[in-house]
């Protein structure tokens, strides 16, 4: 028997298929119907075709802070995690010699892991809380007359759960990267009498750029898609993109949500593919 | 004794990783300024090792590297004024030719302009400049040599270190790049230290032939010397061209001993300078394979000046301008004969032939025993 070439194209991808068109292209076709669709204010869509809900979208300065909020949010800490991240795996790569402990403290690297977001996220309160233990350290040793309010409920709290959940997806990527890199090139370096911080600039930063652009895209797209911490951790007091179409959904104005989805995925798309522009991300995959 | 810049002196140069098995055992050797040394031997050798501790990324457990008269142990390899040129030559996959090159004298400081122009010159000499602009990767195996070369030699080291710079090329390349090799070292008139495990390669490049053997010095000396000239069955096995013949001292007299194997018949030695041996020793006696001549068995000889043995030919491998003849002529181990292709075909052998091998018995030379 016989089949012919495309159908056999077809048959090869189809299992992938059959997981990506329900799971991934149906919701999101889902979606982008129902931002053109109206209300009925009740919960219920009425199918029409309307560009109304982008136009409230981008024309609300509502709609500016929060992206001004969550970029802010997005910024700092992709900063803090790709310091950590390239530090701790350059720590990992060039500076423990013995393999067996790499690994080890690699491994350790994924303990917080162990447990839920949500539990990893709420044990910072007790850490950081107005009765907490860093105020109340700081307040026996005397270092300070009342507690520092700024620790909770804050943006700087918001940050500092972000980059606890975060610094791994810098730091497996990076050290990936910088694990390839071939020791001899960095003596090479040595031997032309580079300097520790001419190494780390001139040749194990290029090296690593795939991989810390793929630590970028993970920790980027995860804080941009994420409300919660923002929420939690800032007691209410930051809003976030994602947040605001929540605040949609829960009453039920399913289309200007689903406007909103659809802008971030724009703007996140936009943002990713100019990250892999300045790198050959394909090289970091397949090899 | 003047000291010249590039002259390298190893004194007592030991090496342990652990602390328990050293790789390298006290070495003591001098290389003179301007020599072209290869250090020879097989892998795990210690030749590498030896190589790194001069070039300032491995620190000796124990002795003294001296380069120009200054004791460099402890030294950065810049302060030491060495270069290395890295097996499969470690280029910087990032940078250009031109940036690889230049890479030592960016981190100098030099500014864009004054590097460019020194590195430029450099390309040239390697005949590298149409590719000045591409990545390693874009490179072939010869190119990416050149490259190693010319980034090693950009800051005019008094001393070149090479591990294994040919390794990596076909066999084709691996000649050329043997001249070109050679033409550098005259150019830059330096010294270099090559690390190698191909007598080939060792005793065509060389001056000075380090043979090594489990972190021991084996025999340095000329090319020609270690050749023609090895002092125990070691250096004749590695360097090769020597067949090497046992056996138990029967016999001393006139300048000349008798030595016997039980399986084999007595053969005549010329004792020179070996004062020691007397009757009853184990000796080893190498005889070069050029010297061997293959005669029909029942052709006259002279037992006075030569010595034969009757084996019967194994195999035949033409070479192009001789022919290696492996025989039997000793039980176990190699003896081979190689032919001058002319001669051979006068009269050429096959398989299975019975044959006297024969030898002047002044060409034979005792080897010493470790």
């Amino acid at each position: 028997m016989t089949v012919s070439r495309p159908l056999v194209g077809w048959l090869y991808i189809s299992p992938l298929m059959l997981v990506l068109i329900p799971f991934f292209v149906l919701p999101i076709l889902v979606v982008l119907v129902a931002s053109v669709f109206e209300t009925d204010g009740f919960g219920g869509l009425i199918p029409t075709f309307t560009l109304a809900n982008y136009r409230n979208v981008l024309t609300s300065a509502l709609t500016f802070n929060l992206y001004y909020e969550t970029v802010k949010f997005t910024v700092l800490t992709w900063f803090f995690t790709l310091i950590l991240g390239f530090f701790i795996a350059y720590f990992l790569v060039f500076h423990v010699r013995n393999p067996l402990l790499a690994i080890g403290l690699f491994l350790i690297c994924t303990v917080p892991f162990w447990t839920s977001n949500i539990i990893r996220m709420i044990s910072w309160i007790p850490l950081l809380g107005k009765e907490g233990l860093i105020n109340s350290a700081l307040l026996r040793i005397g270092l300070i007359h009342e507690p520092l309010t700024f620790l909770l409920y804050s943006s700087f709290a918001v940050v500092v759960a972000y980059v606890h959940q975060l610094t791994i997806f810098m730091i497996v990527p990076i050290f990936n990267s910088m694990a390839r890199i071939d020791k001899r090139v960095v003596e090479a370096a040595v031997d032309a009498g580079a300097s520790r911080f001419d190494i780390m600039r001139l040749i194990v930063v290029p090296l690593s750029k795939s991989g810390i652009a793929l630590g970028s895209i993970f920790v980027a797209s995860i804080v941009m898609g994420d409300f919660f911490v923002t929420k939690v951790m800032s007691g209410g007091s930051s809003a976030s993109v994602v947040g605001a179409f929540y605040e949609d959904i829960s009453v039920l104005q399913y289309p200007s949500a689903a406007a909103s989805a659809v802008v971030l995925t724009v703007i996140l798309l936009a943002m990713v593919s100019l990250i892999l522009r300045t790198v050959d991300i394909r090289k970091e995959i397949t090899q | 004794m003047a000291v010249s810049r590039g002259d390298i002196e190893l004194a007592g140069l030991s090496k342990s990783y652990d602390g328990v098995h050293s790789v390298v055992h006290g070495i003591n050797l001098k290389i003179p300024d301007g020599a072209y040394c290869c250090f020879l031997g097989p892998s795990g050798c210690g030749k590498t090792t030896i190589l790194r501790m001069i070039a300032g990324h491995e620190d000796p457990t124990d002795g003294e590297i001296v380069i120009g008269g200054e004791n460099v142990v402890g030294l950065a390899p810049v302060q030491r004024g060495t270069a290395m040129m890295f097996q499969s030559y470690a280029l910087f996959p990032h940078l250009s030719v031109r940036d690889n090159i230049a890479f030592a004298l960016r981190v100098r400081g030099l500014s864009k302009a004054d590097r460019y122009r020194q590195t430029d010159a450099m390309i040239e000499k390697v005949r590298l400049t149409e590719l000045a602009d591409r990545l390693p990767a874009q490179l072939s195996g010869g190119q990416q040599q050149r490259v190693a070369l010319a980034r090693a030699a950009i800051t005019e080291p008094r001393v070149l270190l090479l591990d294994e710079p040919l390794s990596a090329l076909d066999e084709q390349l691996r000649v050329q790049m043997r001249l070109e090799l050679q033409r550098m070292q005259r150019e830059l008139g330096i010294t270099f230290v090559h690390v190698t495990h191909s007598q080939l390669e060792a005793i065509a490049l060389a001056d000075m032939v380090v043979v090594m053997e489990a972190g021991q010095i084996k025999q340095a000396g000329p090319a020609r010397e270690v050749y023609a000239s090895p002092r125990d069955r070691y250096v004749a096995e590695f360097l090769g061209g020597q067949n090497v013949l046992s056996g138990k001292v029967e016999t001393i007299e006139g300048g000349r001993l008798m030595f016997a194997q039980p399986d084999r018949k007595t053969l005549a030695a010329p004792l020179r300078g070996n004062a020691r041996i007397g009757v009853g020793d184990r000796i080893d006696v190498a005889v070069r394979r050029d010297d061997i001549e293959l005669l029909r068995p029942d052709a006259e000889i002279s037992p006075q000046d030569r010595s034969a043995l009757s084996s019967r030919v194994l195999a035949i491998e033409y070479q192009g301008s001789f022919v290696k003849v492996m025989l039997d002529a000793i039980a176990d181990e190699e003896f081979v004969a190689y032919v001058p292709e002319r001669v051979f075909f006068r009269d050429p052998l096959v398989i299975g032939d019975v044959v006297l091998a024969t030898w002047a018995i002044d060409h034979a030379r005792l080897l010493e025993r470790t």
